[in-house]
């Protein structure tokens, strides 16, 4: 009777996982298949024969490598930014001693429920008249700035966990205040690097409302919309479309096969501590 | 020590790289959004203030469709509530009792949070397709052919086709926040109550649901908030249409803003979109206050 009850839970766990990854089954395998296949012969099964010209394909006639690297370069900058910035702002605000810091920690924190979408227009109002939409920073910045709540969020945690005395030490020593933050603090708070660089690359890499208003120049796009352009051209191309989906996937997939007890805690921290 | 801490000049380098950003980018851009929601802009002549005349013409407007996209909104907010939070909390539940590879479980269930929503929307964008779609193929297979259509293309079955993905998506992300819940319920308490003869669905129900009841408040909020704003499935699956069927304010906020260059409505939707979260928000919170 137990057995049958522990055998009736891991079924249904499988089958929730086939549910969960069916949609990932069906883009890895018809990725691998010619319309004919995709269309009619053969649609949910595996590739007959594993057509990995579709990924070369898909390299050579789009702009996939282009819209990736953009990517790779958007995202990288706006984590090395949101880093920098927030474990400054933290350090400011929660080991500064200052009157309305209080205040200014509600205000980033408030940072948290606002919806991007609130800002969308003056943003792109002020891009213009500086002469930036269009550009990486326009993408940059505001990335960063709607990534500095949560950052302070995490990095505030950690610096939490940090004994006062070490710099009490450091001071006694000899130590002003920017060396004791750059010399003593920044490399104790590494752990924080990669809870906050993971939680800054999902926002970045997979953004897609203001990528899609702010560039549209096609040697600044980035994944999200460039493969929204790919999809037009290849309409009638399942296959090499599915290469192109599955390629922006890969670092996504990697980070998460590699870090996945990180990534799921930089997901969650924020949930759990709000 | 002290007198470090208060340095002035230091307090000013840290924290002002972030207050600059988030002056720019995040709280001078909502004062401009609210002056735009009173004001007649098309984003190139005169700034005419009109008072609160786009709010009224956003609900009273039967071209504008915008209470369909707020009721929309609704009906994703609830179907979150009520489809996508249960069953992360019965999964939730399951994979918190000592089972072989629930980790490996969680894990997997836990991917298509991580997937960009343009992704999922091209994915399902061609499981609904209705020539060569995933689920006409299922249809004709067992001779339910009659069935079959372009399930996203149609005014009736597009709303429905276009929560599934939105439900599908995030069950991962509230079950992983609400097993992070129960594993910080301690094990002596379900000892206890196993001792005392509680079955598991007792020990769920008593003791593992209502201490982590703070846990769900946070998912509830999560879920409606984010049925709220939600625009990257939608735009990628049917941007609002057939005929507004799918439309969000989101998706009619853009449209305005961007193909319309009606700055003035598109900015009062903006505001909308704000006060409805937070008044969500602190409703929700209020909700789960009482019930303590």
């Amino acid at each position: 009777m137990k057995s049958m009850k522990k055998g009736m839970t891991y079924f249904i766990l499988c089958v929730w996982a086939v549910i969960q990854l069916f949609p990932l089954y069906y883009l890895f395998t018809f990725s691998l298949k010619n319309n004919e296949e995709i269309l009619g012969e053969n649609i949910l099964g595996l590739p007959k024969n594993w057509l990995w010209e579709n990924y070369i394909k898909v390299i050579t006639t789009s702009n996939i490598t282009r819209y990736f690297l953009n990517s790779v370069f958007v995202t990288l900058i706006v984590i090395i930014l949101t880093l920098i910035v927030s474990l400054m702002a933290s350090y400011g605000i929660y080991r500064m001693q200052w009157r309305f810091r209080g205040v200014l920690a509600a205000i980033f924190m408030l940072g948290l429920t606002i919806p991007i979408h609130s800002s969308i227009l003056p943003v792109f109002l002020i891009l213009k008249n500086v002469g930036l939409l269009n550009s990486y920073m326009a993408l940059i910045l505001p990335y960063v700035a709607f990534g500095l709540s949560m950052g302070i969020l995490m990095s505030s945690g950690f610096l939490f966990g940090i004994p006062k005395e070490l710099e009490e030490a450091a001071c006694i020593d000899g130590c002003n205040v920017y060396k004791i933050f750059f010399r003593i603090i920044i490399p104790l708070m590494k752990p924080a690097f990669a809870t906050i660089a993971i939680f800054t690359y999902l926002s970045s890499w997979n953004e897609l409302m203001m990528s899609s208003i702010y560039i549209n120049s096609e040697n600044l796009k980035t994944l999200p919309v460039g493969i929204q352009s790919i999809s037009m051209q290849l309409i009638t191309d399942w296959g090499v479309f599915g290469a192109a989906l599955v390629l922006s996937l890969v670092p996504t997939i990697m980070i998460y096969i590699f870090m996945s007890n990180k990534v799921q805690e930089s997901m969650v921290v924020g949930a759990v501590k709000g | 020590m002290n007198k470090i801490w208060s340095n002035k000049k230091a307090i000013l380098f840290f924290i002002f790289p972030a207050v600059a950003f988030f002056a720019i980018f995040i709280i001078i851009p909502i004062f401009m959004s609210l002056y735009y929601s009173f004001t007649s802009w098309d984003g190139i002549g005169k700034i005419e203030w009109v008072g609160l005349n786009n709010y009224i013409e956003m609900f009273q407007s039967p071209t504008i469709k915008f209470g369909k996209a707020a009721v929309n909104s609704l009906l994703i907010a609830g179907a979150s509530t009520l489809i996508q939070l249960p069953i992360a909390l019965i999964f939730a539940l399951i994979l918190s009792r000592k089972l072989r590879f629930r980790k490996t479980f969680l894990s997997i269930y836990f991917i298509p949070v991580l997937i960009s929503s343009v992704a999922i929307g091209q994915l399902w964008m061609r499981i609904y397709n209705g020539d060569y779609g995933t689920i006409n193929y299922i249809l004709k297979s067992i001779g339910l052919d009659s069935l079959c259509r372009n399930w996203l293309g149609n005014q009736s079955t597009a709303m429905v086709a276009v929560l599934v993905p939105i439900i599908w998506q995030y069950i991962g992300y509230h079950m992983l926040i609400m097993y992070s819940g129960i594993k910080s319920v301690s094990e002596e308490m379900i000892e206890a109550a196993k001792i005392d003869g509680a079955t598991g669905s007792q020990v769920a129900r008593f003791v593992t649901i209502p201490v982590i009841k703070p846990i769900i408040k946070v998912s509830v909020i999560f879920a409606v908030t984010g049925s709220l704003k939600l625009f990257d499935l939608i735009y990628v699956l049917t941007n609002g249409g057939p005929a507004h069927a799918t439309e969000v304010p989101t998706t009619l906020m853009i449209s305005m803003l961007f193909s319309r260059n009606r700055y003035g409505i598109g900015s009062a939707i903006a505001i909308f979109i704000i006060l409805e979260c937070f008044l969500f928000s602190m409703i929700i919170q209020r909700i789960f206050k009482e019930e303590r």
